[in-house]
């Protein structure tokens, strides 16, 4: 499902005369009309494409009318390529400004999941207007923001750009009451570990092993039991889903049977009705009933189907060896199960995912591993890796110890660039691309570990760490967790020197003429670079246990596939 | 104030026209207005005049002189004139003077003289050259009009977005038209001319003859025509000394009048007023004026001197050399109030004012007879209504007190009108000071407009005046006070004298940061003077960064426009910017300035690698950036299609990697052009593709097909290691179902991976009976597991008993279903109870 579906799906452009929908590719296209719309993101490629259709209708001797549309905005590169390519003039461009779609009750998208590698690994800043827009869009809607704290470059620049867009708006928000009392922004690369784990709550689940696209799902045949697929939405408004969506794994089977023996049970109180209840119970109850019963086979249809996939490949040994490398023990083993892993071609995004965890837990690899394991990469998955080797070690995901460099001399080094940071915030923004991850340290420091006396009650969580098995607390979800408690950064610096800093926090109102109640419980989240449903989980989860209600607003939905994905060369 | 109405002339049984002196001019003329050219622009404007334009130049010193006056005769500036030979002076609505040359050129001047711009009426115009011109104004805004030598009409309706028109012919017209005059009907512009008796309309494709209804066949020969302010009524006067006068339609006739005066008019102007039933037209001869409307009567004046007409929207304005006046008909509301013996409530009330001063009782009498009548609300609105009319503040104030003093009597009259009156007054009466010299009418500034008048002010670069206006009428600071300072501002950039330093920071001082101003246009103005590096220093003032950009490019301060873009945070301008200077550098110079801008450089590149490619490569030649270098070039063998271009590209690359010193990097791209070379051999022998397979997909392929030498021969010369290997060789041999092979190579030597790998593969392709031979291999550890995999049940129970080892019994258990396995659970239990037992 395209965002566009969600806003507009074929049926409603047809009936506003849209005759067929395409995809914009790198392919002549076969239409007959004589009006062509293209609704696209700004991006330079796509510019090519179109510009080649037009030239190859101009070559054709046929003319028709192109409007472009480019959602969210338009870019001046976009333009100047058009014009590079003579097809400026047979064009009309427009701007939707579309920033937001609303996923869930909680979780809003901007369905930009280019922004990671654009910022993080290009260092390309120009998606930073858009969030500063979606914010702007946000304080409009709610009020403004009491309190904001954020942590990374982005955050900050974020933040910044859009304080000066509210300035110079000079909107009178002034004095409206404020509907969300916190925000709290997060650059993706606070926290890469978080990201990087396989999933194991249901959602996440399904996320990684189905892929949820805007909120929607396509359920193959394996999974419907027939031989077509389903595109099912998965949001609160599917009861099934809903109370499983949390949930760990592991109890979520209990539920589905739990659940069917009691759907069973209301189907069964059709026995000994008489005609007239018969009657109420088909005209009121059986449309639901049927509705959940339909939800509830496709659910356990996708729990089976996830768990032939699992069991196939060794789910369990592959958990393991994550908590292994999360917890800092055996990591030679570990490390010989992904040269294993690699060997075996297993999977080449799988293979890629292990090796940048480790890296990152380890604070790079020994220059022996950081050697071996890329050889073997490449001769299992193909020598074009090489380029994609390049973007993780620029991006820091995977990353070689440097020789003789201890822990303590990368921290001096990390401190020292804080303390720099003065300097102006775009000439620090490049030096430390590839940063130092001092996974160990935070984790200490924060105690992302949890302690376990006997075995973790997955059923009946205690803390955050049960997104991942009780093994880790989701180092993203801690530190909003540890800010919102203290309501400020204070206590933290040790952490935030690991974090390499680059943190803020702002009281908006100047008077603390104790704000609505209602609206400091409500936090909104701003993830940069995107958050995965594991850590959707957690923080729903923390909600519930200090009455929070956490709204989440996200560059995209991702997950360590996507973001592998956005990493990897392709050869085209 | 007895003799108020001594200037008031009856015209007819109902209307009333006065004449009243504005202004004794200042402006002590030698000439006669005769000699000059002469403009006034309407709503009270300045007046343009060029002497000594009707003697042809005699002697150079000779040369005409434009002079631009206020209303009230000061002069605003003047200067010899040196262009050619002018036809007709003009002003635009937004008070620029047009000078129509001969030949057909049009030349802007604002009121200080200062050149603006110029245009061209066309070709034809050139050649046939130019015998009358008007200048008119429409909602299109101002249009010229230019009747040629050749007897043809040219004209645009819009000076500030040229369109030319030619006017199509008048059939048989050899001598030029006797008067002509510009209609606008329905948006449409078109051209009445009059040629002896025959009225000819010129639209855009026809030329029609028309007759006006009603007009008598002895009328004879027209010779003056007038079209009213707006446009809705046409005037003829032919050379009977009738003067007819109907809608510009010619579809009615309003009424007719006949002046027995044979000699053409100087001038004929309508004099009429908004809202009004009286229609009249004012005709000059050199010495007499002539009212005339619909009554059989006139109005007639004697002229002292040469006097010029300036039709106003409410009335019509006289210059002459020595007093400016205006003639108008009494608006209704003065008329009730100061007529004779008028007894409406307005006079009335006026009346128990001055009584009311006086301390006389009759001011009681007078004031209960208004309100008697019900009717003290209507007298106070007639009042002040009447106020706005008078010219002298001294009636003003004695209206507006009879006003005030009846207003106390009623009960919640709304005090806005009369507020309002008092404050349009005060500003009127400011502006009619003859030092400003704008007489405008009250009726004139509400059809104007405040902000227009603000406009005109500050076009007079009467700054202080105009922002004490807006203070006074407490308008909004943007539409206000920081509009009028920022034109302030850029008439002060112009300051020559003064230093660049002075200049800005006096700016700053005053300007400060006032919302709604923008430092960046009036920077740009400065830089229009020439002043750059004032232009740069009024952009430090200016809070968006965004806003600096767009003006630091056109003063080629590039790099400074750079980094300001990247300062905004918005990539589009540090995008406009860097495409900006890529066009504007040299190639090495541009390449420099992005070194230092990372934001920029990443930009760019992103760019680059789409759109251009080859750049991409010489930026990072430049850069010495060997390791991009080396990547860029394994891109761009992914592109080749041939092997010899690929092996080229990726031998580039490995040059580029040693250079970067990264050998990792290089020893893989040479492995690949290895790989690629043997790959081509591969796919020549087998005649099988195997180009683009990874090392572990080509060993592979070959085990498949059954070329185990080869398979052999990679293995060595890329040091496949030994696990990769054997995990390689056995699954790809199980797919291949080659179990002999297997089998034979289990034995070659032992296996690096062990051989629970052996039997899982086998047991995967649902082969048991292979998976049970290596069962017995697998190392202890992992036996049980091994046995359970290949079904082995009871060997796995021993293997765990073995162990003794509690958890892999338990696991067996697990496996066992209690119908068929009873022995090797009982074989467990014990073993586990006696494990117990210990």
């Amino acid at each position: 499902m395209s965002p566009l579906d969600r806003i507009a799906n074929v049926s409603i452009l047809k009936q506003h005369e849209v005759d067929k929908l395409y995809k914009v590719e790198n392919r002549p296209t076969s239409s007959t009309s004589d009006q062509f719309c293209f609704l696209v993101r700004p991006r330079i490629k796509t510019m090519k494409y179109i510009a080649d259709i037009i030239n190859a209708d101009k070559m054709a001797g046929r003319s028709r009318k192109y409007k472009i549309i480019f959602s969210p905005q338009k870019f001046y590169a976009c333009e100047m390529v058009l014009e590079e390519e003579g097809v400026f003039g047979d064009v009309s461009c427009d701007e939707w400004s579309f920033y937001l779609l609303p996923l869930d009750d909680d979780i809003i998208s901007m369905e930009l999941p280019e922004f990671f590698r654009d910022y993080f690994l290009e260092g390309d800043h120009r998606w930073i207007n858009c969030v500063a827009r979606a914010l702007q869009l946000l304080n409009s809607l709610y009020g403004p923001f009491s309190k904001a704290y954020g942590i990374g470059r982005c955050a900050k620049m974020s933040y910044e750009l859009w304080r000066d867009l509210e300035e110079e708006s000079e909107s009178d928000s002034q004095g409206r009451k404020p509907e969300i009392g916190n925000i709290f922004l997060m650059d993706r690369d606070t926290d890469y570990v978080t990201a990087l784990c396989s999933q194991v709550v249901y959602e996440g689940l399904v996320d990684d092993t189905f892929r949820i696209k805007c909120g929607s799902v396509d359920f193959g045949p394996d999974v419907t039991s027939s031989d077509k697929s389903i595109k099912v939405l998965l949001n609160s408004q599917d009861k099934v889903f809903s109370q499983i969506r949390n949930e760990h794994f592991s109890s979520v089977f209990g539920f589905l049977s739990q659940k069917s023996r009691n759907l069973q049970a209301q189907y069964d109180r059709r026995r000994g009705m008489d005609i007239k209840q018969m009657k109420n119970f088909v005209s009121q109850e059986l449309k639901g009933l049927k509705q959940e019963h339909r939800l509830l086979s496709l659910h356990i249809g996708a729990c089976e189907s996830i768990m032939k996939k699992k069991t196939k490949q060794d789910f369990q040994e592959m958990i393991k060896t994550e908590h292994s490398l999360l917890e800092g023990f055996d990591i030679r083993e570990s490390t010989s199960f992904i040269e294993e892993h690699i060997d075996r071609q297993v999977s080449p995004i799988e293979s890629l995912r292990l090796m940048c965890l480790l890296s990152i837990t380890e604070n790079g690899l020994i220059p022996k591993d950081y050697r071996s394991l890329k050889t073997q990469y490449l001769q299992s998955y193909g020598p074009e890796h090489l380029l994609t080797f390049h973007n993780l070690k620029r991006i820091g995901l995977l990353t070689e110890q440097s020789p003789g460099e201890t822990l303590t001399a990368v921290e001096s080094k990390v401190s020292k660039l804080v303390t720099d940071r003065a300097a102006g915030k775009i000439t620090d923004a490049f030096n430390s691309l590839a940063r130092k991850s001092n996974f160990r340290g935070i984790s200490k420091k924060l105690g992302l570990i949890p302690r376990v006396d006997g075995e973790y009650d997955l059923k009946m969580p205690r803390d955050m760490a049960y997104v991942f098995s009780g093994a880790y607390i989701p180092l993203s979800c801690k530190i909003i967790e540890q800010v919102l408690e203290r309501k400020s950064w204070l206590g933290l610096e040790e952490v935030l020197r690991l974090l390499n800093g680059n943190e803020f926090s702002v009281t908006e109102s100047a008077g603390e003429d104790s704000p609505a109640w209602e609206s400091q419980r409500i936090i909104l989240t701003v993830f940069l670079g995107g958050c995965t449903f594991s850590e959707i989980a957690a923080l729903r989860f923390l909600g519930k246990e200090k009455g929070y209600k956490f709204i989440f607003l996200t560059t995209a939905i991702t997950n360590s596939a996507r973001m592998m994905e956005a990493m990897i060369e392709t050869k085209a | 104030m007895d003799c108020y109405t001594a200037n008031w002339n009856p015209l007819g049984e109902e209307a009333f026209y006065r004449k009243f002196e504005l202004y004794a001019m200042e402006w002590s003329l030698k000439e006669d207005l005769r000699d000059c050219l002469v403009a006034a622009a309407p709503y009270g404007g300045p007046i343009a005049l060029l002497k000594n334009s009707g003697r042809k130049e005699k002697s150079p010193s000779a040369r005409p002189l434009l002079e631009i006056y206020s209303a009230s005769g000061l002069l605003l500036a003047s200067i010899p004139w040196k262009s050619g030979q002018l036809v007709h002076l003009g002003w635009t609505a937004s008070e620029d003077l047009l000078c129509i040359q001969e030949d057909g050129t049009v030349l802007i001047y604002n009121l200080f003289c200062e050149f603006k711009r110029h245009f061209s009426m066309g070709n034809e115009v050139l050649q046939n050259h130019v015998l009358e011109a008007k200048v008119f104004h429409t909602e299109y805004g101002t249009g010229v009009a230019i009747l040629t030598g050749a007897h043809r009409f040219s004209l645009t309706t819009n000076i500030d977005d040229l369109k030319l028109r030619r006017m199509p012919e008048v059939p048989g017209l050899q001598k030029p038209p006797s008067c002509w005059a510009v209609l606008s009907q329905d948006r449409v512009t078109i051209v009445l001319l009059a040629v002896g008796q025959d009225l000819y309309l010129l639209d855009n494709t026809s030329c029609s003859v028309v007759t006006p209804p009603g007009m008598s066949p002895a009328a004879g020969a027209y010779l003056r025509m007038a079209v009213s302010f707006n446009y809705r009524c046409l005037a003829l006067f032919t050379d009977t000394g009738y003067i007819w006068m109907g809608l510009s339609t010619l579809k009615e006739k309003l009424c007719e009048f006949n002046s027995s005066i044979r000699s053409p008019p100087k001038q004929m102007v309508w004099c009429m007023r908004p809202r009004s039933r009286q229609r009249a037209v004012v005709v000059a001869w050199d010495r007499q004026l002539m009212v005339a409307g619909n009554s059989t009567e006139c109005i007639q004046f004697v002229l002292d001197e040469d006097s010029y007409l300036v039709p106003e929207l409410d009335g019509v304005r006289i210059l002459s050399r020595t007093s400016h006046e205006f003639l108008h008909e009494i608006p209704e509301a003065s008329q009730e109030i100061f007529k004779i013996a008028s007894m409406a409530p307005g006079a009335l009330l006026l009346e128990a004012q001055k009584e009311y001063e006086k301390e006389s009782q009759k001011a009681d009498e007078y004031l209960r007879e208004i309100k008697d009548q019900k009717l003290l609300p209507e007298a106070v609105s007639q009042c002040i209504e009447a106020a706005g009319y008078e010219h002298e503040p001294e009636t003003q104030k004695s209206l507006l007190r009879a006003a005030s003093f009846g207003k106390c009597f009623i009960d919640k009259f709304p005090p806005e009108s009369f507020v309002r009156m008092c404050q349009d007054l005060r500003v009127l009466n400011a502006i009619r000071d003859y030092q400003i010299g704008i007489p405008l009418t009250f009726t004139q500034y509400k059809r104007l407009t405040i902000e227009v008048l603000l406009d005109r002010l500050v076009l007079r670069r009467l700054y202080p005046l105009a922002i004490r206006i807006c203070e006074y009428l407490r308008l909004s600071e943007i539409q206000g006070v920081s509009r009028i300072l920022a034109h302030w501002a850029c008439y002060k950039v112009q300051q020559k004298d003064k230093s660049d330093e002075e200049v800005a920071h006096a700016i700053n001082q005053k300007l400060g940061d006032t919302p709604g101003i923008s430092y960046s246009e009036i920077a740009a103005r400065a830089y229009d003077c020439g002043r750059t590096e004032l232009a740069i220093k009024l952009l430090e003032y200016e809070p968006r960064s965004g806003e600096q950009v767009p003006l630091l490019l056109k003063m080629k301060r590039s790099k400074l426009a750079l980094s300001k873009a990247i300062e905004s945070g918005d990539t589009d301008l540090v995008y406009t910017v860097v495409l900006h200077l890529k066009n504007e550098l040299n190639r090495g110079t541009f390449f420099m300035t992005l070194q230092n801008q990372p934001v920029a450089l990443s930009l760019y590149r992103q760019f680059c690698k789409h759109q251009e490619r080859k750049t991409l490569k010489d930026l990072y030649n430049q850069d010495d950036n060997h390791q991009e270098l080396g990547n860029f070039h394994v891109h761009s063998s992914y592109s080749e299609q041939r092997i010899e271009g690929r092996v080229g590209a990726l031998q580039n690359a490995v040059d580029a990697y040693y250079k970067a010193k990264n050998e990792f990097a290089a020893k893989a791209t040479e492995d690949q052009i290895k790989l690629l070379r043997l790959q081509r051999h591969l796919q020549e022998d087998f005649d099988k593709p195997y180009l683009d397979l990874s090392l572990h997909d080509t060993v592979s392929n070959l085990i498949l097909d059954g070329h185990h030498k080869r398979a052999e021969q990679l293995y060595r010369e890329f040091k496949i290691p030994d696990k990769r290997y054997w995990w390689l060789k056995i699954s790809a041999l199980a797919t291949r179902g080659d179990w002999e092979e297997m089998e034979k190579f289990s034995k070659s030597k032992k296996s690096p991976i062990g051989y629970l790998p052996f039997v899982e593969i086998s047991v995967k392709h649902h082969n048991r009976y292979e998976a049970k031979k290596y069962a017995p291999r697998v190392t202890p550890e992992q036996r049980v597991k091994a046995f359970i995999l290949v079904g082995d049940l009871d060997q796995a129970a021993d293997a765990a008993i073995e162990h003794k080892n509690e958890n892999e019994m338990n696991f067996v258990l697990s496996k066992c279903t209690a119908s068929t396995d009873v022995a090797v659970v009982e074989k467990l239990n014990r073993a586990r109870a006696q494990l117990l037992k210990k």
